[in-house]
């Protein structure tokens, strides 16, 4: 860890204001990522700016519908919250996949949607990785890529992005709000705010400007039908998906009619696309064909394609129960 | 003490505190936190603390470690290098060295020591140090380098072995089995990482520490630094796991005692979990041929096991073949230990080296065979049990129960529920299935000593340099001692893990309980002569008991035979006789139900049974503890636990906690263990066996066996994960 200065903020303008100072600085809230990259030198960053009392700690109501959430609600905070649970349970589902206890505890929303891979390159200063260290190249490929992505993948980088959180915000079309540096505030679309690798370097993960900082995330009014997550994974806790399907089958107890699905683990961002919804009714391997159009998967990876056949069947085979 | 016949009756059968279910009495002491382990002693005055630079490549050579800018930097006091640091001798059991430079052999080995006023200033000044390496071409795959391999013998028993005529018997029988098994490196992944407080007083060293037998700890520094093993203390009284990886001294003891050397004050070394899976040492990689060859009535008629790992030059075998040796009756066998050179990091001893991963390839290939046979897979093991060593027939077992283990398992196990017929038998989303091995691993002793002292109130203590790794140790010593001399467990006080102790076994290969206790036993066997010797009691007729003694028409309190002073009683036990002239080992079965979820392969552990047979088993409590714990192991290295290589670096890529993946609790259901309990007296006077490394021998087996079982999937490479498994799948219906 490299030797930092460190100042805690009262106020949202406080934080932007403390950003825009302090060139190179960080937001820590939980801490559950960052301070594990700032041991190993992942990042250095000379200015910690700590947002744990600047508010945005709430999960309210919009009127006419639809929920926001604080970007420092903690992840335990979110998934327990009865309305969640009620009205958006897949997000809650996601989220109990998800770390351990502890980790939910201290982790926040707006952290958990800037998560970093887990790549285990990018964890290792000594090997090449383009995330980390630009135009070091990219050690999975070639290398061990068991648990990495196959859509979305570049030269540049092929690992999974690991938020469960972010696979549900993504099949509950979330909006995340964002301050800039001049108080100023604008929405991002979830499946906007997590990018895919372009052959491009840096590797730019989130559309979030320098100086932007998650203040909220939005869910809009509650979709209805049956939500599940299904994060398959070796052991039974305390790691990342291998696959994971969140959707939202509308129409249960007969053929399903419809409904929403994206997928995680398998991609450099949350996996969804109108092609992939518009074949529920059609079956898992018709969704799977839909999402994985121009997937690229490498000898050990492949099998990640049949695992989501499977999974998706499995979870349209539950909703159909 | 020397052990050399069958023990008769003694004070141990009494069975008043020894064999009954007790709670470790350091329990409290641990919930508490005032259980003091290694990296915690912190009444250290000016203690420094040290980082440790490893080496970014696996093989070559530094042409420079450039610390000009870490020597400079905020609150280093000095850095040790090879350079620097003297001549430095190896230990035997060191295969590589503790500190390297300039050569390099293996990924993350040390190449200096940054010593700083504290922790934070000497790992950031640690990552200052990028050196200038080259890199040298090395071997990092085992199937690439099994041609060029050597016979290697297994702890003293020859690489191979051979009876009757194995390529006769196998080619003539007329059911065979040839498959090939591989398991993969395998992670001690202890709780406590290697840790070292060191401090100099003029030219003695003290060294606060995590190992697991403190004279080994003694010797080998003394030969690693060059100076009289007298010298030298260890201090270890508690450890939080070790698993074989703390038998031998590593990198955070040695410098931590050339820093403290160095700047004349006590520094602290702690290994960054990151650098304990390729700093230090592992369970090696193998490759595993079975061929069994059966006749129809289900005798087996030839078993042949050849065995191939790798390690750096000077490192051992994985001897897998051993588990083979000894469980099976045949006529022809033949058995090959082959070891290959590799440039990974250092493989050594872990939980029940070479059987823990033998048993899982003879006890799958056991399962095949059965099936192949239409046999039960119970009955065709009972079918081939023996009683005496099939390799060598002059020599009996001291004890053997596996029959019995056998058939107690698959009676409260509800083994005849098992459909035969793989992937018949499911609920929901769950194909269940079930699975049944073999537990079998050698219950060696070590001499071992004991001070045992007789103090004002007739209160006992006990002090052996023996070590707790977990294991209960402190609660056994002490029922022994209080068994002994007739009092209640409180009135002992164990105190364990300091070379100013009695030398005593140490704790490692399921040797320790058995020989420990012994060790105990054959102080109080002094410390009752003495107590006699001063009341005047005939020797032979003194007994102890409930806090009184009597015995030549004498009926006095234990506390005044203490009145006039401390009385301490002192002995090491040696064992020969008996012990050599019987196979000595420990049997098992495990027994495991699985589910498969149908449409994603994930694998769920579901029911566990275990039925032990260890001799006298010294406190249930502690023991179960040792076979729930050993067979959460056993199931982790065929579900989830794999040190992955990547050959182009030559390293394992996965080296922390969160990639490395051990069983969580989630992963493990309800374990049930059933101790048979039967003393052997010809083991030792405690008539007790080792049972902390049985339990993780045939778990595996049975976990795959099961797993074949429910889905029709036998994966012979392991472990059986998700990506392995999917493919070979029942479709879903």
């Amino acid at each position: 860890m490299r030797a930092f200065t460190y100042q805690r903020v009262a106020t949202p303008a406080e934080a932007v204001a403390a950003l825009a100072a302090h060139p190179g600085a960080r937001l820590i809230a939980g801490g559950t990522n960052l301070l594990d990259h700032m041991k190993l030198q992942i990042a250095t960053p000379p200015h910690l700016i700590d947002i744990n009392r600047i508010g945005l700690d709430q999960i309210e109501t919009i009127p006419g519908g639809g929920m926001r959430i604080g970007a420092l609600v903690r992840n335990t905070d979110l998934a327990a919250h009865p309305q969640i649970r009620r009205d958006y349970a897949v997000l809650s589902r996601a989220i109990v996949a998800g770390a351990s206890g502890q980790l939910r505890n201290m982790a926040t929303t707006g952290g958990n949607l800037l998560q970093r891979t887990r790549c285990p390159y990018f964890y290792d200063t000594n090997l090449p990785c383009n995330k980390r260290d630009p135009g070091s190249g990219c050690s999975a490929q070639g290398g061990y890529n068991r648990d990495h992505a196959v859509l979305g993948v570049s030269s540049a980088c092929i690992c999974a992005f690991p938020s469960d959180m972010s696979v549900a915000l993504r099949v509950l079309d979330a909006v995340v709000e964002v301050m800039g540096p001049d108080e100023t505030s604008r929405a991002i679309a979830i499946a906007d705010f997590h990018r895919v690798p372009g052959e491009t370097l840096p590797v730019q993960e989130f559309a979030l400007a320098p100086g932007e900082m998650i203040t909220a995330v939005t869910l809009p009014p509650a979709p209805g039908g049956w939500h599940v997550y299904r994060k398959v994974r070796n052991r039974a806790s305390y790691a990342f998906a291998l696959v994971s399907v969140a959707a939202i089958i509308e129409g249960t107890g007969g053929a399903e009619k419809g409904g929403r699905i994206a997928l995680g683990g398998i991609g450099t961002k949350p996996w969804r696309s109108s092609a992939g919804d518009a074949a529920i009714p059609h079956g898992a391997q018709a969704v799977a064909d839909a999402l994985f159009a121009g997937a690229s998967p490498t000898d050990q990876n492949r099998y990640k394609l049949l695992l989501a056949t499977r999974t998706i069947a499995a979870v349209l085979a539950a909703a159909k129960g | 003490m020397k052990f050399e016949t069958a023990a008769g009756d003694n004070p141990i059968d009494r069975g008043k505190v020894v064999g009954r279910a007790t709670p470790r009495i350091d329990g409290p002491l641990k919930v508490a936190g005032h259980a003091t382990y290694a990296a915690e002693w912190h009444d250290q005055s000016n203690l420094a603390h040290g980082y440790i630079v490893a080496s970014a490549i696996a093989k070559g050579r530094v042409n420079s470690l450039r610390l000009e800018e870490a020597k400079w930097a905020p609150g280093v006091i000095t850095i040790i290098t090879a350079q620097n640091a003297g001549t430095l001798g190896q230990a035997g059991p060191n295969a590589a060295k503790l500190l390297g430079g300039p050569e390099v052999q293996h990924y993350h080995q040390a190449l200096a020591l940054v010593v700083a006023d504290s922790y934070e200033a000497a790992r950031a000044a640690a990552a200052l140090i990028k050196p200038d390496y080259t890199r040298a071409d090395g071997s990092y795959t085992l199937a690439a380098v099994t041609g060029a391999s050597k016979s290697d013998g297994i702890l003293g028993q020859p690489g191979d072995t051979a009876l009757g005529d194995f390529a006769g018997g196998f080619a003539g029988a007329p059911v065979q089995i040839d498959a090939t098994y591989t398991t993969p490196d395998l992670a001690h992944a202890m709780m406590e990482p290697y840790a070292t407080i060191a401090s100099w007083d003029g030219d003695r060293l003290t060294l606060h520490t995590s190992h697991q037998v403190v004279d080994w700890a003694r010797r080998d520094l003394a030969k690693t630094l060059g100076m009289p093993k007298d010298h030298i203390r260890i201090v270890t009284p508690y450890i939080g796991g070790g698993f074989g990886g703390k038998l031998w001294v590593r990198a955070d003891a040695v410098l931590a005692a050339l820093g403290a050397k160095a700047i004349g004050r006590p520094v602290k070394v702690v290994m960054p979990r990151p650098l304990m899976f390729n700093n230090s040492v592992h369970r090696p990689a193998t490759i595993q041929r079975m061929r069994l060859g059966a006749g129809h009535d289900g005798a087996l008629i030839a078993i042949g096991h050849e065995g191939w790992s790798g390690n750096l030059p000077g490192g051992d075998s994985e001897g897998a073949v051993q588990f083979s040796r000894g469980l099976y009756a045949a006529p022809n066998r033949m058995t090959r230990n082959r070891l290959s050179q590799l440039d990974l990091p250092e493989g050594n001893a872990m939980r029940a080296p070479g059987e823990a991963v033998g048993s899982i390839a003879v006890e799958v290939a056991m399962d095949e065979m059965a099936e192949k046979l239409g046999m039960d897979p119970v009955a065709f093991r009972i079918r081939n049990d023996t009683q005496v060593d099939p390799e060598h027939k002059e020599k009996k077992f001291s004890q053997r129960q596996l029959v019995e283990c056998l058939q107690t398992g698959a009676r409260k196990f509800g083994w005849d529920r098992r459909n035969a017929r793989p992937a018949s038998r499911r609920e929901g989303d769950w194909l269940i299935g079930m699975g049944v091995a073999a537990a079998m691993r050698g219950s060696p002793v070590l001499r071992s000593g004991a001070r045992v002292r007789l103090v004002a109130g007739g209160r006992v203590i006990v002090e052996t340099d023996m070590t707790d790794i977990g294991t209960g140790s402190y609660t056994i010593i002490g029922q022994t001692a209080a068994e002994m001399l007739g009092v209640p467990l409180n009135w002992v006080t164990v105190r364990l893990g300091d070379s100013n102790f009695p030398v005593s076994s140490g704790s490692g290969g399921q040797f320790g309980a058995n020989s420990a206790t012994s060790g105990v036993y054959a102080a109080c066997v002094k410390l009752r002569e003495a107590v006699a010797a001063r009341l005047g009691i005939d020797p032979a007729k003194i007994k102890f008991a409930g806090t009184k003694i009597t015995g030549s028409g004498k009926n006095v309190t234990l506390a005044s035979a203490a009145e006039a002073g401390e009385l301490t009683g002192e002995d090491t036990i040696d064992f020969g006789g008996i012990r050599q002239q019987r196979h000595q080992a420990t049997f098992g079965a495990h027994f495991v139900e699985v589910g498969v979820d149908i449409h994603t392969a994930e694998i769920r552990l579901r029911r566990m049974l275990a039925v032990c047979s260890a001799g006298r088993i010294l406190n249930p409590t502690t023991a179960r503890s040792q076979v729930i714990g050993a067979m959460t192991m056993g199931a982790g290295s065929v579900l989830c636990e794999e040190l992955v290589v990547d050959p182009r670096f030559g390293y394992f890529v996965n080296h922390d906690l969160a990639q490395y993946e051990v069983p969580v609790h989630a992963d493990i259901p309800h374990q049930e263990v059933i101790f048979l309990k039967d003393p052997d007296p010809e083991s030792s006077p405690m008539k007790a066996h080792g049972i902390g490394e049985l339990g993780i021998c045939g778990v595996g087996g049975a976990v795959a066996n099961a797993v074949y079982n429910a889905t029709g999937a036998r994966l012979r490479a392991f472990p059986m994960t998700v990506d392995k498994l999917l493919e070979h799948m029942p479709v879903p219906g």
